[in-house]
């Protein structure tokens, strides 16, 4: 039994290593299918180079949407900006209480409506974290081509 | 005991054989050495390995934030904002500091779950402070008689030229959570 039982377990450790090695070396040459990514022409376990982050400007002008339902960018820095459980530090100029004074864009009220349809008297958490739609811009090229082109009456 | 006090006194009351410039050396000597231990064992509770070896998840807050990474170098350490730099506010915020020696003791803010309960009330009490004495930890690097407007941003401009230069707000009033964590900010003034 003993002798069966080590006679199949060779076997199967035979069967299944050698394939195992052989086509290991073949995804190695062929694993970006010689198809350009937007890392460019690399093998999949190269590491490229990190670019230089890109800075943001302390303030520019107010930047064009690019499409109607677009959340605003952020046209200035927000180093340092604290938005968690704790404290919102966008709602201290955007908030609909501060806004007036702080001579900031308001929050819309769209922000106040729970995903059940109810309006709160503030925003509702699903809208509390600004910067997971509303982001910061950078002097960067973009990575893709885009040709959209809204329809004339949006535009 | 009583016997030992005794005889201490007679010597401390009895005058000395030795000269009196030889006395005045000593005394001047023994200052120079006791005023010097003084200052330097109050200095070591300044530096940021001290700060750290009660309050090492706050100190390290500071790493994120403008005043520990910035383009220039140039950083604040805990005693720079918490400790006055004026001789006499010092020796009065370390004579404070000796009731935290007391909460250190018997273990106040020692899990992180009793920390993050007081933090709100921990934060408060330091922005009192700095609202009390005019943000003056702030104005010791930051003078806003040397603060060119042309060179802050839009936003900046518009907070410092009017309620920073007529002293109707203080740095704290807005710039809170410049070096930390916040703690729960609501009901805070300016906050949400």
């Amino acid at each position: 039994m003993k002798k069966i039982l080590t006679a199949i377990f060779t076997a199967s450790v035979i069967a299944f290593s050698s394939p195992a090695v052989f086509s290991t070396e073949e995804v190695v040459l062929t694993n970006n299918g010689g198809v350009p990514s937007l890392r460019s022409l690399v093998e999949v376990s190269d590491v490229n180079k990190a670019e230089a982050l890109k800075k943001v400007p302390r303030e520019q002008h107010l930047i064009d949407r690019n499409y109607v339902q677009q959340p605003p960018l952020i046209p200035h820095s927000i180093r340092g900006y604290q938005v968690n459980l704790n404290a919102n530090k966008c709602l201290s100029c955007h908030s609909f209480k501060n806004a007036g004074a702080m001579g900031a864009t308001k929050v819309s009220v769209t922000h106040f409506i729970t995903r059940e349809g109810t309006t709160l008297s503030d925003v509702s958490p699903r809208r509390y974290f600004c910067l997971q739609c509303h982001v910061t811009q950078a002097d960067a090229k973009p990575l893709v081509d885009n040709t959209f082109i809204p329809v004339d009456s949006l535009r | 005991m009583l016997k030992l006090l005794k005889r201490l006194w007679v010597i401390m009351k009895s005058p000395s054989t030795a000269s009196f410039g030889f006395i005045l050396v000593i005394g001047f000597l023994g200052g120079i050495i006791f005023w010097g231990g003084f200052n330097t064992g109050m200095e070591a509770t300044n530096t940021e390995a001290f700060c750290s070896g009660c309050h090492a998840p706050i100190v390290k807050e500071i790493r994120e934030t403008i005043h520990y990474s910035n383009r220039s170098g140039v950083r604040a350490i805990c005693s720079d904002c918490h400790v006055p730099h004026k001789w006499t506010d010092k020796i009065v915020r370390k004579v404070q500091a000796s009731k935290e020696l007391f909460a250190f003791a018997i273990g106040t803010i020692d899990t992180d779950e009793k920390f993050k309960a007081r933090r709100a009330h921990l934060a408060n009490r330091e922005w009192q402070r700095m609202k009390e004495n005019n943000s003056q930890e702030c104005r010791n690097c930051h003078q806003f008689e040397y603060m060119d407007f042309s060179e802050q941003g839009k936003r900046s401009v518009s907070q410092h030229s009017t309620a920073l230069a007529s002293g109707d707000k203080t740095c704290v009033d807005c710039h809170k959570g410049i070096a930390h964590q916040l703690p729960d900010m609501k009901g805070i003034e300016g906050w949400q």
